[in-house]
Formats: structure tokens, C-alpha cells, sequence
């Protein structure tokens, strides 16, 4: 590999997290642990990282399944206790706000939606990116010179601004909130696919299936997209979390969704302007993002150190 | 291996503990504790009215918040409550205001009116001077009223002197500025001349497109006139500083008319926006005066700021609007009308809105001299009747609970007007199973979809006076007015409001705006929700202001009592 | 290779490219905030169409959309940005003049910080790889990028501000007291996100095979981590800055409005909202320029840190 061919970041990435896919398809490694498995078993003797899956898992269970079981709606108003704290007596175990709706099932509704722009969102940047990424750093020349070119005009547009103008244009609906937070966050992405495919495509198997006269098309498919699987898992989780945050920056500029609708950002950001009068419209939704974006990291991280070979020492 | 990271729970269960804390030690008592702030000293008048100098605070320094960044200091441009506020301390026009709201002699000294009402002579005040020394003339002031006017100057605020006689062919550039009926008779004395008798131009002259502006000053400086050092005022306070977004500093002007009777020394007008932030710079005291208290907060504030929450009736109203010209609201009032008697205005001035607004049915706020507001019959009804009386109206137009209406309330990003929507959308559904979906659009979304009527069926409305007459509110209503989002259309209600525009007996004038509004409000083409109120914090130390409806409070008029422990001054600048 | 021809024949490549770069995030831009609905000079009390025409007169806006933008280019090419439309006394030019001290400042300190305590604590943790210590400060620092600072700003102002009555509650007056909470704000999440960075770099280097060897020759331990490690470890911190940097001194929204504070940041969200189009394109041009200036800074940092990438492939 000349490596003139890349840039810091990706000589990073590239030492830093492919070699262990690398090791096993050279070696076939018919009769040990895929490096999947191995990466598997370290990834659940990662206490944090699987401590961390657990709770996430409770979480979403909860957040899927809770506004079904809770009696309340989220739209509707309570007027005999508007802004009540959380009471058992009243029902309202998580208080009530303003206009006498139920902080809890708003809270896991909001979650809902919370983790769907996180997920979507972050989709939405993955298929980007990759494709962009691979396809750019597979052709290589011309091509990867003018797309990556590209993505640092768009890295010169101030990004918070960028999406503000989407939703003033469009309006607000949720699915440009996934569309204008994920079309920013795949710039990252496709810089970090780029690298690997540039290391990727000197690989003997991928030289090999050229030999073989695959088309370009389906090497890309087939043998280097799968391949960058273990950077992509690990920049998923760790996208997951920082989408979320944006989120709820948006909400607190007032451009999230739309009501009745609500996100833990949207809480978060209302409850923080009563935090003295009614701290209890902050504090419950506050700590749900809080232990989510917490678990994500986490798992991310795990990820990261099960699928990095270093650590195998 | 062994595990190398943290349970989470660990660094969790930190952080929640640090979240609760920090969240739930504030309902305590804490350093801000009423009794531990500092009170003022009970004032004492001296004989001509003043406040006697023993009472008053060593430091004359008051630091306001004024919500927003003004767009511009040249009055003629001005639009908007924050630029006003500061205008109205910079610059005096032929007439102002007393605390609480009564229009009084300016920079004119006297005037007279023509039996017609359509001639007003103004004698202005021979010892006033501009704050570089130079008199005050009434060439001064035709100037000032030729420049607002002119389409060079672009004034968005130049509508309001369209009473003036050919303001309206300047303003669109078919006549000279010249020709405006503005007319220096001698030095000191201006005649204006109207085209129609306005009973309210009194007050209009209170409105910074009617301020004086210094001819040679704008010459010599063309648009940056305004700058602290270039601009040239006639009012109570001259501009010291201006850092933009940041603080804008008064000065007092030694040569105002009346600079004797001047007891701050400097006033600092801050553009803090976020309602929370200015209320935590009023607590750790570095502000007097706040533009706004957040919305929720009314039995908090009460609670632990009962001496400094200052709550008073504001002219203006509340409401929202039909569009008339899309279905489902172009033929049928009585729909209309189950919508508006569904509502239950007391619950949302009580828990919604919380700060003491009045209940409304209709549209001009009270508190306009001797105007009666219309009040339909259904205002006195309980709410019980009105929602029975609703149901059947609903039942009526063909809707019920298996074929619901459905329809969509748009209003403009804002936490006050998303509680109110979402509050009238649960009344709906509650009472009569309307499906209402809420649209929240960002403000100038929201005003280009409004005034173009093809998208809007219920959206948020409202109005505030831009002078204490009926006529403000009224001509929104007009057909074809440029204000008329409503698509509203009645050749009598036109009528009416012409002749009001032309009658200058005071009482035949308001015997037929009355019976104007009474025309709209049976064709229900508004939901009146309540009437506005101002709600802010203030110092107990500063006096000498006063409650009124135009909400128009002068810096002149104000000063700071010493504190009762303390001789010192209670604020630092921030 | 010296320090030298190549790196003086990549910078002068590198500004050629800025030209189209720029020019590319002027149109689009341009024609961007043309399309939002809703024009500068929209307001509640609407205007009577023949003001309105004055106002469109007076700011050109009148003209063919083409014309616009080309009497736009020639303004830029003077540094001309043009008066703002919602701040009328002023022109953009002297809105960035009077906002983006105030934002280099609080920025470029927050930055600063970040970088000292996050090296520091990243380091110190990748030392104590798995100790208590380790532990409890990485803990902390995923609660730095995990609650929104409009969270953190408000309990900040409570604690420090309302109820100890240390530092101001907002406002700015150049002095260091109300300088401290929003530096503050702004630096947790940058300490949180470097120390992280930080620490998975360090201790991947720490595992690599030149520092095995450094030990292995019986160097002090100070020195191993001084000279050989500290220095690879830090690329990742190093390419996180560039943007980084530009965001923070440019976009710190939240902290502005929640501080009170008259820096560039709002003018983004403002001028978007308020259809000001000058004053949004003066800010994103500007933006523009300091994000390319500064990913050439880091650039250069990489190769003195890292001599052996070729200036061709910066």
C-alpha cells in the first residue's frame, strides 16, 4: 500500500481497525473463531459495553411498549392538575406539565421518537457515506479527488444552519428532521469509508475478483462494503447518540418536532426553562436521554475495543 | 480478561445525583430569600412632586431589559416595542405621555384644533434645543415629517402618518414630499392638516415616525446618523454607547427642557432575549426592570417575587382567526360559533396563561376611554350552557363524534402560543370531538401563509393597539385591508368604518365603531381568547412610572430610591 | 524532505482550491436562503404594498434574481458584505467586526481548555488504563457530551450566579467575570469528547510496537510518554480541533443566548430566521474562510507532527 494515498486520519483508521478482517480472510482461519466470534467474546467480557446493552435494551422495551400500558395519552390534558409534581394519588407518577399532560408517557413517547430520528437519521447517513465513501475510494483518481472536494465545501457549510434552512423551507415534519440531520452527518462517514476502501482495494481477494472480471460494481457490493462492517457498527453507535443531542438542539431553537408530538430534546429543552418552578418536567426526561446517550457511548466504545485487534496483546 | 471499563451505573448514578441536586435543592430556601433583599426606604415628596433627594439613591442608574436588539435608532425606519422604548427616552415628539398613559404637552407646548378636526396648530416650546445646542424649530419638524414619509426613506412605520393630508400620494411616490400637509407658520409654530378628523392623532404624535430628526446631522452622516457621537436628540436622553447586541447607554441630556426634572443619570437598555436568563440576571441583581417573566412561572414568581412581579392590562387582544375563504368556515357562522363557545376562556387565563389576562368575547380590549366593548350574550352564560349550546351548533352543521371535524390550527413558534393551541385544541376534542392537528410555523412561514389564506383555516391571531382608539383594532376587518388575514368581507361593516373615519363628533364616532365590532362578532369570523397583559419584574426601588395599556414607559419619569440598610446602589452592570 | 518547497507548493495549491470552494458556498447559499418563504422586510403589521416596494427598491431586491447575485459577487470581491436588513444602522461588515471578538474570545478559551484538560485527563487515564481513577474521570466525561448544555448553562447560572452570587448571570462586558460560565459551558463537552479521544489514542500507541521498543531500551518511563507517545496520540485530537475549533468560535448558539452574549453564533440562527440575507451570508462566507484557514493550520500540525505523510495528499 503507498501510503502517500492517505491522509492522517485514515492511516489511522486504516492501522487502527482493519487488520483483523485482513488477518482472517488471508488466513481462511478454517478451524479457530471467526474474527467475528472473537470479537463477539470479547464484546461480552466488555461489563460496561454489555451492562450498557442491557439497560439500552430495557430502554427501548419500555419506550415501545410503555405509552400502550400507561392509561394517560399524550395529548391529553388534565385540566384538575395541570403542572401538579409527581403524585401517585393523581396518577401522574412522573407530575404533569403545563397544560396538565402527563410527563411520563411524554417522556417515553418522546423517547420514541428520540431513538427513531437516532436511528433513522443516522441510517440515513450510513447509506450515504458508505456508498460515497466506497465508491469514491474504490475508482480513486479523478473521481475520489472531486468527490472528496466536494465533502469539504459541504464541511465549510456551517451545518446548524444548514439544517435550520431545511426545516424553514420544508417546514417541520419528522421526516426531514431525519433527512437534514443525517444528509449533514454523512460527511464523516464517507471520509472514513474512503480510507478503508483505498487500503481495502489492494487486498488480494479484491484483486483477485478483478482478475476474475467481476465488475466494478459488484466488487464494491460484495467484497468492500461487508468488509467495512466492523468501522461502520462501531461509527453507527457512536452516531446514534451525537443525532440525538442534535435533536434536541433543534428542539431547543424551537424547530422540532411538531406538537403533540414530543422528543426528550423537546422536554429537556422545556423543562430546563422551569428547572426552579418545575424541576420535575426537566429532571424525568432529562435523565432518560442522559442514560441513553450514556449506554451508546458505551456500547460504542466496546464495539471500538472488541473489534480492535490491538487489544489482543 | 478482565473487564477494562466502568459500570455504567457508576458514572450513572453520578450523574442523576448531580442533575437532582442541582434541580432539587432550589425549592429550599436559599440566598435570595425575600427577607435577605434589600428594600427601599419609604419615599418622601417634596413639594413640587419630587421625590425629596434624601430618599433617592446615590446612584442614579437604571439597567432595563429591553427583550431585543432594535432594529435601528432612526425613528423615521423604527418598527417594534424595543426600539420604541428606547426612541421614546432619546427623542420627544409634539406630544407625550404621563406615567400613566395620558397624552401631554412635548415638544409643543400647547396646540389648537380646528372646529373641523382636521386643522391642528402646534406651538412648540421656545426654550427646547437639541442636544448640540441648537434650537428646536418647527422647520425641524417638517423636515422630520417630510424625510418619514418619503419613499426614499422606506419607512415601515410611515402608515401611521397617513392621516396627514397627501401622506398617502408622497408615501407612493405621486406627489413631492413637499406637498405633505405639514406647515411651519413662523419659528415656532407647525400646523398640520389632516384629510380626515382622527380623534386618536394626538396620540399618534407620541409614535417615533412622528419624532424629530436633525437635519443637519442626517446630512452630514446620512445612515449612520444613529451612532453613539453623531446622533443628535431633543428628549430626556442622549446616546452614550451602543454595543450591538450587548448594551445600548443613555446618558442624561443637560439640555432637555426639562433636565431639571431628570433624576437618572444613565439608563442601560439590554436586548436580552431568552425569558429565563433575563429573569436570573433580575434575581442576581443586575437588572431593574425585565421585559417579560417566562410563562409558566406565575405561582413561582408570586411565591418567592410577590413585590417585584408586576402584572397590568395591556392594550390588546388575543384571539384566533377563521379563514374565511376556505372550507370548512366560508358559509357557516353557526360552526363557527360552536367553535368559539367551546372554549373555555377561564381555564386558560387560570392554568394556561396564569398571569391575570381577562377572559375575552370580543374583540377591542376594554380600558379604551369611554368605548363599550360588545359583549354577545353568550359571554354571560357559564361555560356548561356554552358547551351545550356548542354541541347542538356542532350537531347541527352535520358533524358529531363518528364524523368528527377536522382541522388545523397554525400558529407561530412560541411557548405562550403553542400552551394556548394545544389547550384549545384539547377543549375541542373534550367538548365537541374535533379533531384539531396543530401546525407550528417559524414566524415568517407562518405570516406569508397567513395573509395568503390558502393554506390557514384556524390560525393564531391578535392585536395590539398602536393607539388607545377602537379604530386600531377595528380596521383589521376592513375588506381588502392589507391586515385582513381573515378573508372577512361585509359592505356594511365597510361602511361603518368609513364613517367613523369621518366623523368627528366623539360620541356618534364611538356609537358607530360600537356598532361595527357588533357586526363582525355575530358573523364570528375571530375565536376571542382573552385580553393581553404586561408581566414583569421590577426593582422596588425604582418609582416614579406607572401602570397603563399602551405599555409606554418613559426613563425620564423614573428614579431609585436608597436602600433601606444600604445607601448604596442595589445593581452593578452585569 | 525540509520544511519547505513542498509544503509551500501545498499551501499555494490548497489556497487556489479555496476560490471555487467559496464561490461554490456563495451560491448555494445565496440561493438557499432566496427559497426559504417569507422575505426580510415581512411583519405582522404588513406593509402597504407601496412601502414595501420603497424598501425592495432601496435594497436592490427588486432586481432579477441573477442580478442580485452578481452585484452580490462584485460587493465580495471589495469585502463589501452589504448593509444588514434586520440591524439597519449597521452593516454586516461591522456586526462581524463587533461579534466575532467576542466569539474568538469565548471560543478560542473553551478551545484551549478543552485541549489542556482533555490531553491531560486523557493521558492521565490511559496511564491508569482500568484503575478507579480511570474509571471515575472517564465517567464524568461521557456526562459531558451525554447533557445538552442547555442543561448545563441554566444549572451553571443557578449555582454560581443566583444563589452564590460569584459571577454574573449573563451579559457581556469584556471582563473575565462574565466571561467564566460560558467559557465554562462551552469547554465540558470539548474536555469530555478530547479526554476520550485522547485516551483511545494514547493507549492504542502505548500497545504499539516503536513504544514497546523505547521501553524495551530501558528509557525512563516520563520519557517514553513525553517524546514517542504523546505525540502520534495526538493526530486524532489534532483533526478533531479543525472543525471543532470553527464550530465553537462560530456556532456556540445556545451559550450565546443563554449568556446573553452578543457573538456571531445567533447571527446563523437569527439571520436564518429573520430572512437577513446579507447578514446570513456574510456569517456563512465568513465561516466558510475560517473553517478552510483552519483545516490548514491543522494540516500543517499533522505533518510537523507526523513528517511522514507526503504534503501531496493533505
Amino acid at each position: 500500500m503507498k501510503s502517500s494515498e492517505l491522509t492522517g486520519n485514515e492511516r489511522e483508521a486504516v492501522a487502527g481497525e482493519i487488520d483483523p478482517f485482513e488477518a482472517a480472510l488471508r488466513l481462511g482461519d478454517v478451524k479457530g473463531r471467526s474474527p467475528w466470534e472473537d470479537a463477539w467474546h470479547r464484546l461480552l467480557k466488555n461489563r460496561a459495553a454489555v451492562t450498557a446493552a442491557i439497560i439500552m435494551g430495557v430502554m427501548i422495551l419500555v419506550v415501545v411498549i410503555g405509552p400502550w400500558v400507561i392509561s394517560w395519552d399524550m395529548d391529553y390534558t388534565d385540566w384538575d392538575h395541570t403542572n401538579s409534581p409527581p403524585s401517585l394519588a393523581n396518577g401522574h407518577w412522573f407530575g404533569t406539565d403545563a397544560v396538565g399532560r402527563d410527563i411520563l408517557v411524554r417522556t417515553l413517547e418522546g423517547g420514541r421518537i428520540s431513538l427513531l430520528v437516532g436511528f433513522v437519521a443516522t441510517i440515513v447517513s450510513l447509506l450515504i457515506g458508505v456508498s460515497y465513501g466506497a465508491i469514491a475510494g474504490y475508482y480513486g483518481g479523478v473521481t475520489d479527488r472531486v468527490m472528496m472536494r466536494l465533502v469539504d465545501i459541504i464541511y465549510a457549510l456551517p451545518f446548524m444552519f444548514f439544517v435550520i434552512l431545511l426545516m424553514v423551507v420544508f417546514g417541520r415534519n419528522i421526516v426531514l428532521i431525519f433527512v437534514a440531520i443525517g444528509a449533514v452527518n454523512w460527511l464523516d462517514m464517507a471520509r472514513i469509508v474512503r480510507g478503508q476502501t483505498l487500503s481495502l482495494k489492494r487486498m488480494e481477494f479484491v484483486e483477485a475478483a478483478r482478475a476474475c472480471g467481476v465488475e466494478n460494481r459488484d466488487i464494491i457490493r460484495r467484497h468492500i462494503v461487508p468488509n467495512l462492517l466492523g468501522v461502520v457498527m462501531v461509527y453507527v453507535t457512536l452516531t446514534i447518540p451525537q443525532v440525538i443531542l442534535v435533536e434536541s438542539f433543534l428542539s431547543f431553537l424551537g424547530l422540532g418536532v411538531q406538537e403533540p408530538m414530543s422528543s426528550w430534546g423537546a422536554l429537556v429543552s422545556d423543562g430546563a426553562q422551569d428547572m426552579e418552578s418545575a424541576p420535575w418536567t426537566l429532571v424525568f426526561p432529562a435523565v432518560f436521554l442522559t442514560v441513553t446517550l450514556y449506554c451508546f457511548n458505551y456500547i460504542g466504545d466496546g464495539l471500538r475495543d472488541a473489534l480492535d485487534p490491538k487489544d489482543r496483546l | 480478561m478482565i473487564s477494562r471499563r466502568p459500570v455504567p451505573g457508576i458514572g450513572l448514578a453520578l450523574g442523576v445525583a448531580l442533575l437532582l441536586s442541582a434541580c432539587g435543592g432550589e425549592g429550599e430556601s436559599t440566598p435570595i430569600d425575600r427577607a435577605h433583599r434589600a428594600q427601599p426606604v419609604t419615599p418622601v415628596f417634596t413639594d413640587a412632586g419630587l421625590p425629596d433627594p434624601s430618599v433617592l439613591a446615590e446612584e442614579q442608574v437604571l439597567h432595563r431589559d429591553n427583550g431585543e436588539e432594535p432594529q435601528t435608532l432612526d425613528p423615521h425606519l423604527a418598527e417594534g416595542v424595543p426600539a420604541g422604548n428606547i426612541l421614546r427616552d432619546l427623542f420627544e415628539g409634539l406630544t407625550a405621555e404621563s406615567p400613566d398613559g395620558r397624552v401631554v404637552p412635548g415638544a409643543a407646548m400647547r396646540w389648537n384644533i380646528s372646529r373641523d378636526a382636521r386643522t391642528y396648530t402646534f406651538y412648540l416650546r421656545r426654550e427646547a434645543t437639541w442636544s448640540n445646542g441648537d434650537p428646536l424649530r418647527a422647520e425641524d419638524f417638517v423636515y422630520s415629517f417630510r424625510r418619514s414619509v418619503d419613499p426614499r426613506t422606506a419607512s415601515n412605520s410611515a402608515n401611521m402618518l397617513l392621516p396627514i393630508e397627501n401622506a398617502h400620494d408622497v408615501l407612493v411616490g405621486r406627489e413631492t414630499p413637499e406637498l405633505l400637509g405639514v406647515e411651519a407658520l413662523d419659528e415656532y409654530t407647525l400646523q398640520i392638516r389632516l384629510s380626515d378628523p382622527t380623534p386618536y392623532f394626538l396620540a399618534l404624535l407620541t409614535h417615533s415616525s412622528t419624532f424629530p430628526v436633525h437635519r443637519a446631522s442626517v446630512e452630514q452622516h446620512g445612515a449612520r446618523f444613529s451612532r453613539p457621537g453623531n446622533l443628535v436628540s431633543n428628549g430626556a436622553f442622549v446616546l452614550a454607547d451602543w454595543q450591538v447586541r450587548s448594551r445600548i447607554v443613555l446618558t442624561r441630556n443637560d439640555r432637555y427642557w426639562n433636565a431639571a426634572n431628570t433624576l437618572l443619570q444613565r439608563v442601560v437598555y439590554y436586548p436580552f432575549e431568552d425569558l429565563s436568563a433575563s429573569l436570573k440576571l433580575f434575581r442576581s441583581g443586575n437588572l431593574h426592570w425585565t421585559y417579560e417573566v417566562p410563562n409558566n412561572q406565575f405561582h413561582w414568581l408570586e411565591q418567592h417575587y410577590p413585590d417585584e412581579l408586576v402584572v397590568s392590562p395591556w392594550l390588546g387582544s388575543y384571539f384566533f382567526g377563521f379563514n374565511l375563504t376556505r372550507e370548512p368556515f366560508v358559509a357557516d357562522p353557526q360552526l363557527r360559533l360552536a367553535l368559539v363557545l367551546a372554549i373555555d376562556r377561564e381555564l386558560i387565563t387560570e392554568k394556561v396563561t396564569q398571569f391575570g389576562e381577562q377572559p375575552s368575547f370580543s374583540l377591542v380590549p376594554p380600558g379604551i376611554g369611554e368605548y363599550e366593548t360588545q359583549v354577545p350574550e353568550y359571554a354571560g352564560w357559564t361555560q356548561a350552557e356554552r358547551n351545550e349550546e356548542a354541541r347542538r351548533l356542532y350537531a347541527a352543521a352535520g358533524y358529531g363524534m363518528d364524523e368528527p371535524l377536522r382541522i388545523e390550527i397554525r400558529y407561530n413558534t412560541s411557548e405562550n402560543h403553542k400552551k394556548v393551541a394545544l389547550a384549545i385544541a384539547s377543549l375541542w376534542k373534550q367538548v365537541l370531538g374535533v379533531q384539531a392537528t396543530l401546525i407550528n410555523e417559524e414566524w415568517k412561514v407562518f405570516l406569508q401563509n397567513r395573509s395568503g389564506r390558502v393554506l390557514t383555516q384556524v390560525f393564531r391571531a391578535g392585536w395590539i393597539g398602536d393607539y388607545a382608539d377602537p379604530y386600531s383594532f377595528l380596521q383589521l376587518f376592513r375588506t381588502n385591508d392589507g391586515q385582513n388575514d381573515y378573508g372577512y368581507s361585509n359592505s356594511l361593516y365597510d361602511s361603518l368604518l368609513e364613517q367613523v373615519a369621518s366623523e368627528r363628533i366623539p360620541g356618534r364616532r364611538r356609537r358607530l365603531m360600537q356598532e361595527a365590532e357588533r357586526v363582525l362578532l355575530e358573523e364570528v369570523p375571530i375565536i376571542p381568547v382573552y385580553t393581553y397583559v404586561t408581566k414583569r419584574l421590577v426593582d422596588p426601588h425604582l418609582r416614579g412610572w406607572d401602570d397603563n395599556v399602551m405599555d409606554h414607559h418613559y426613563s425620564k419619569h423614573m428614579y431609585l430610591l436608597r436602600s433601606q440598610n444600604a445607601p448604596t446602589p442595589v445593581a452593578e452592570a452585569p | 524532505m525540509t520544511l519547505d518547497q513542498g509544503l509551500v507548493r501545498q499551501l499555494t495549491r490548497r489556497l487556489l482550491g479555496v476560490v471555487p470552494t467559496l464561490l461554490l458556498l456563495i451560491t448555494v447559499v445565496f440561493f438557499l436562503v432566496r427559497v426559504a418563504p417569507g422575505g426580510p422586510f415581512d411583519t405582522e403589521k404588513a406593509l402597504p404594498p407601496e412601502i414595501q416596494a420603497n424598501l425592495e427598491a432601496k435594497y436592490h431586491l427588486d432586481e432579477p434574481l441573477l442580478q442580485q447575485y452578481f452585484r452580490y459577487l462584485g460587493q465580495i470581491l471589495v469585502l463589501d458584505f452589504g448593509p444588514s436588513f434586520q440591524y439597519k444602522d449597521w452593516t454586516v461588515n461591522e456586526l462581524i467586526a463587533q461579534g466575532f471578538p467576542v466569539s474568538l474570545t469565548i471560543g478560542g478559551v473553551a478551545m484551549l481548555l478543552g485541549f489542556v484538560f482533555g490531553v491531560g485527563i486523557g493521558v492521565g487515564a490511559a496511564l491508569r488504563q482500568n484503575s478507579a481513577a480511570d474509571f471515575t474521570t472517564m465517567g464524568f466525561a461521557m456526562l459531558g457530551v451525554s447533557i445538552p448544555n442547555f442543561v448545563v448553562a441554566p444549572v451553571l447560572i443557578l449555582l454560581f450566579a443566583v444563589y452564590a452570587g460569584w459571577l454574573p448571570a449573563g451579559g457581556w462586558d469584556w471582563s473575565w467575570r462574565s466571561a467564566v460560565l460560558p467559557v465554562v459551558t462551552l469547554a465540558l463537552p470539548v474536555i469530555a469528547y478530547i479526554a476520550r479521544l485522547m485516551r483511545g489514542s494514547m493507549i492504542e500507541v502505548l500497545h504499539s510496537n516503536f513504544i514497546r521498543t523505547a521501553r524495551a531500551k530501558g528509557l525512563p518511563e516520563r520519557q517514553v510518554i513525553l517524546r514517542h507517545a504523546l505525540k502520534p496520540a495526538l493526530l486524532p485530537v489534532i483533526s478533531y480541533m479543525g472543525p471543532a475549533t470553527a464550530a465553537l468560535i462560530t456556532g456556540s448558539v445556545v451559550v450565546e443566548r443563554i449568556f446573553s452574549i452578543p457573538g456571531l453564533g445567533s447571527y446563523f440562527v437569527q439571520g436564518a430566521l429573520n430572512r437577513d440575507y446579507t447578514l446570513v451570508m456574510g456569517v456563512v462566507l465568513f465561516y466558510g474562510v475560517l473553517i478552510i484557514a483552519l483545516n490548514v493550520v491543522v494540516d500543517l500540525l499533522y505533518s510537523i507532527l507526523n513528517p511522514k505523510i507526503a504534503y501531496e495528499e493533505l
